[in-house]
C-alpha cells in the first residue's frame, strides 16, 4: 500500500465517520440525561430525508438543513413525550421512532417525487460542497504532512468540520458548564437534582432536544453532504453503530471520536477491499462489516474494560409526593 | 388501584390504541390525497376476500404468532429480546441445514428434524446474549441488536461464500429435496373435500404455530416454571428470596425464545421458500414486538394480533397494487404506531381510563 493509498483510505474514513460521530454526540446528550435512545437511526433517516426533499425544492441546502433537523426533532419530542411526559418504556419507544422513520419517509417521497422512495438528485447550491482549506495546494509540496492536509484534512463540507467541532464543544458543555453537571447529575440520580430545585423534566427534554439537533445534522450529511440526494433506508443501521459507537466510548465525548474513527476506518476498508489478507488469513468483507457489532459486544461484556451505563438511564423519574 | 375491570385493561385499551394508531394512519393516507375509507376496503377485501387473501394472510400471521411468542415469553421474565430477527434468521439456516442434510423420504419424517433444527439454532443465538445479560450484565436489549446485525453479515457470509450453488449467481442455497415440501392449505384441506387456492403459501407450519400458542400458555400459566418466570418479571428481588436463580431464569426465558424465534424458519424457509435466500425473516422478527406488545403477551392474544398483521401485511401489498400512492411501507407505519401506542405511549390512554373507572366507582359508593 503505498502513501497515497493510505490518505485515500483516511480521507473516505473521515468521511464514513461523521454521520457517526454526530449520531453517537447525539445518543450521548440523550444517555448522560438517563433518556436511552435506540431511535438515533430512525432521526437520521427521517433528517436525511426532509433535508434533501426541501433542498431539492427550494434550491438551498440552508433551507434543507433546517428542516431535517426539524424532522429530527419533532421525533426527538415525540420519544420526550413517550418516555419523559408518559413515563413508557424508552426502548420501545425508541423502536417505534424507527419504524415511523422507515415507513414515512418512503411514503412521503413516493408521494412527492415518484421515483421509487427517492428524492431528485442534488447539485449546485442544493447540497454541502467540499470546501478547500487554506493553502492546501501550496502545502502539498511539504513532505508527508502535505499531501496528508490537502487530501485528508481539507475538501470536505462544513458538517464534516462541524462534527469534528462538536466533540471539544460537548466535552465543555458537559464538563465545564453548569448545564452539563446538571445534565450528568440528573442521568446518575434524578432525585438529587430534583431536590436541588432544578427540574428534571425540563433538562432531559433540553437533552432530548440537542440529541435530535444533532441528529438532524448526521442525516442531513448523510443526504446532502456525503450523498447527493436520499435514497430508500439510506442510514443503513448507522444509527446502530453510533450506539455501539457510544457504548464502545464508554459515554465519554473524546472517546466517542476515537471509536467513530475506527468504526469509520472499518467501513472504509470494507468498501474499498472485498477481502482483506491479514497474515495469511482471508478475511471475508462481511466480517468487517459485522466487526463494530462484534466489537460492542464484547466491550459490553467486560471482557475489556467495563462499560457501566448513566446509573439512572432508562427508568421514567417519578416525582415524590 | 385495582378499580379498572379485566375487560377494560384486556380488550378496551388495546381497542383504543389500535383505533388511535388506524386514526394517525387514515390521516397519513389522507396527507398522500387518497381516501382512507376506500383503502381499509382495498386493503381488507385483498386480505380476507378470497382464499387466495386468507392463504397470504394467515401464512405472514404464522410468521408473526411465532415472533410474537417469542417477544411474549421475554417479556414475562421482563427481557426485551428486540433480537427475534437474527434469530429467526439464524433459526432458518438450522432449518436449512437439516433440510439439505440428507434426502429426506416423506415431510412428515422431515419436519420433526428441522423443527429441531430451528429451535436449536434460534435458542443458540439468543443463548449468549442471554449469558452476557445473565452473567456479566451486559444490556440484552444492545446485545440482542447487535446480534441482529452479526447474523445478517454471517448469513450473507455464508450465502455468498459457501452455501451458495457452484456456478450460481444469486446468493441462495439449491432447492430443497422434495421429501422437505411441506404440503400447503390448498392440499390439506383437499383431504377434507374443502377448496382453497392452489397458491398461497399457508401450509401446515401454521398448525404448529397453534401448538406452540397453546404450548406457551400451558407452559407460563400451568406449570412451576412458568409461575418462576412470572415471578421473576413482577419482581426481580422477591423472586430471588423465594429461591429462583435470576441466571436460569434469564437463561430459560431466552432460550425458549429464541427457539421459538427459530421456528419462523420452518414456515418461511422450508414452507414459503424451499430454499435458504438472503432475508428470509423480511423485518417479522420486529413485527413480533408490535404482535406481543399489542396481544398483552397472551397467547391467544398474540394469535389475534399476528391475524390482524397478517392482514395488514398482505392486504397492504394489494393496496400498492391497486392505489400506487399508497406504498406498503404504509404497514411500517401503522405498525410504529401500534408500537408507540400500545408500548410507549401506553400512559396516555390507561391512565385517563384508569380515572374514568376511578370516578365511576366512587360516585357508586
Amino acid at each position: 500500500m503505498d502513501y497515497l493509498t493510505l490518505l485515500q483510505i483516511l480521507d473516505s474514513t473521515l468521511r464514513l465517520a461523521t454521520p457517526l460521530l454526530l449520531a453517537c454526540l447525539a445518543g450521548l446528550f440523550s444517555e448522560r440525561s438517563g433518556i436511552f435512545d435506540i431511535g438515533l437511526e430512525g432521526k437520521m433517516l427521517i433528517a436525511a430525508f426532509f433535508s434533501a426533499a426541501i433542498a431539492a425544492t427550494t434550491g438551498s441546502v440552508w433551507i434543507g438543513l433546517f428542516a431535517g433537523i426539524s424532522a429530527s426533532v419533532a421525533l426527538a419530542l415525540l420519544h420526550g413525550l413517550a418516555s419523559i411526559t408518559f413515563r413508557g418504556d424508552q426502548l420501545i419507544s425508541g423502536v417505534a421512532i424507527n419504524f415511523l422513520a422507515a415507513g414515512l419517509t418512503v411514503l412521503i417521497s413516493e408521494d412527492w417525487f415518484q421515483q421509487g422512495g427517492r428524492t431528485p438528485q442534488l447539485a449546485g447550491t442544493a447540497r454541502f460542497n467540499p470546501i478547500n482549506l487554506p493553502f492546501a495546494d501550496t502545502l502539498n509540496s511539504v513532505p508527508i504532512l502535505g499531501p496528508f492536509y490537502k487530501e485528508v484534512l481539507s475538501g470536505h463540507t462544513i458538517l464534516v468540520y462541524a462534527a469534528l467541532l462538536a466533540v471539544p464543544l460537548t466535552w465543555y458543555i458537559l464538563f465545564r458548564t453548569r448545564f452539563g453537571l446538571r445534565l450528568r447529575a440528573v442521568g446518575e440520580n434524578p432525585a438529587a437534582v430534583d431536590t436541588a430545585g432544578v427540574s428534571v423534566t425540563r433538562l432531559r427534554y433540553s437533552a432530548v432536544i440537542i440529541c435530535g439537533i444533532l441528529c438532524g445534522l448526521a442525516g442531513a450529511y448523510l443526504a446532502t453532504g456525503f450523498a447527493a440526494g436520499f435514497v430508500k433506508e439510506m442510514s443503513a443501521g448507522r444509527g446502530f453503530i453510533a450506539l455501539a459507537a457510544l457504548i464502545f466510548a464508554k459515554w465519554r465525548p473524546w472517546q466517542a471520536l476515537g471509536a467513530t474513527l475506527l468504526f469509520g476506518l472499518l467501513d472504509a476498508l470494507g468498501t474499498r477491499y472485498q477481502n482483506i489478507e491479514i497474515v495469511g488469513f482471508n478475511v471475508p468483507v462481511q466480517f468487517m462489516q459485522a466487526l463494530p457489532y462484534i466489537l460492542t459486544v464484547v466491550i459490553l461484556a467486560g471482557f475489556v474494560g467495563k462499560a457501566i451505563p448513566p446509573r439512572a438511564g432508562g427508568q421514567p423519574y417519578v416525582k415524590e409526593r | 388501584m385495582d378499580t379498572t375491570p379485566k375487560w377494560a385493561d384486556v380488550i378496551l385499551i388495546p381497542l383504543i390504541n389500535l383505533i388511535l394508531a388506524l386514526l394517525v394512519s387514515g390521516l397519513v393516507v389522507l396527507y398522500i390525497g387518497e381516501n382512507p375509507i376506500e383503502a381499509i376496503k382495498i386493503l381488507l377485501n385483498g386480505a380476507i376476500g378470497s382464499t387466495r387473501g386468507w392463504g397470504y394472510t394467515l401464512y405472514f400471521a404464522t410468521n408473526f404468532i411465532f415472533t410474537g411468542l417469542a417477544v411474549s415469553i421475554a417479556f414475562h421474565a421482563r427481557l426485551f429480546n428486540i433480537g427475534g430477527e437474527g434469530q429467526a434468521a439464524i433459526g432458518g439456516l438450522g432449518v436449512a441445514l437439516v433440510c439439505l442434510s440428507i434426502d429426506w423420504p416423506h415431510w412428515a419424517i422431515a419436519l420433526p428434524f428441522a423443527v429441531i433444527g430451528g429451535a436449536v439454532f434460534g435458542a443458540a443465538w439468543a443463548a449468549i446474549p442471554a449469558y452476557l445479560q445473565a452473567r456479566r450484565g451486559s444490556h440484552i436489549v444492545i446485545t440482542t441488536i447487535m446480534f441482529n446485525f452479526i447474523a445478517s453479515a454471517l448469513l450473507v457470509y455464508l450465502l455468498v461464500n459457501v452455501m451458495k450453488v457452484p456456478g450460481s449467481m444469486a446468493p441462495e442455497t439449491g432447492a430443497f429435496p422434495k421429501g422437505t415440501n411441506l404440503p400447503n392449505a390448498y392440499q390439506v384441506l383437499g383431504w377434507f373435500g374443502i377448496p382453497f387456492n392452489k397458491f398461497a403459501p399457508l401450509n401446515v407450519a401454521f398448525l404448529l404455530a397453534l401448538i406452540c400458542c397453546v404450548g406457551v400458555w400451558a407452559l407460563i400459566w400451568r406449570t412451576r416454571l412458568g409461575y418462576q418466570l412470572r415471578a421473576y418479571g413482577h419482581s426481580e428481588s422477591a423472586a430471588v428470596y423465594a429461591g429462583i436463580s435470576p441466571f436460569r431464569i434469564t437463561m430459560i426465558a431466552m432460550l425458549i425464545s429464541g427457539g421459538l424465534a427459530g421456528l419462523m424458519g420452518v414456515n418461511a424457509v422450508m414452507g414459503e421458500a424451499e430454499r435458504l435466500v438472503i432475508d428470509s425473516v423480511q423485518g417479522a422478527g420486529f413485527v413480533g414486538i408490535a404482535v406481543a406488545l399489542m396481544g398483552r403477551s397472551h397467547p391467544l392474544g398474540v394469535l389475534l394480533a399476528a391475524i390482524l398483521f397478517g392482514i395488514l401485511t398482505q392486504g397492504g401489498i394489494e393496496l400498492e397494487f391497486e392505489i400506487p400512492a399508497v406504498s406498503r411501507e404504509m404497514i411500517l407505519v401503522i405498525q410504529a404506531l401500534v408500537i408507540l401506542f400500545t408500548g410507549a405511549l401506553e400512559n396516555m390512554v390507561r391512565i385517563p381510563v384508569e380515572r374514568m373507572f376511578l370516578r365511576r366507582k366512587k360516585r357508586a359508593s
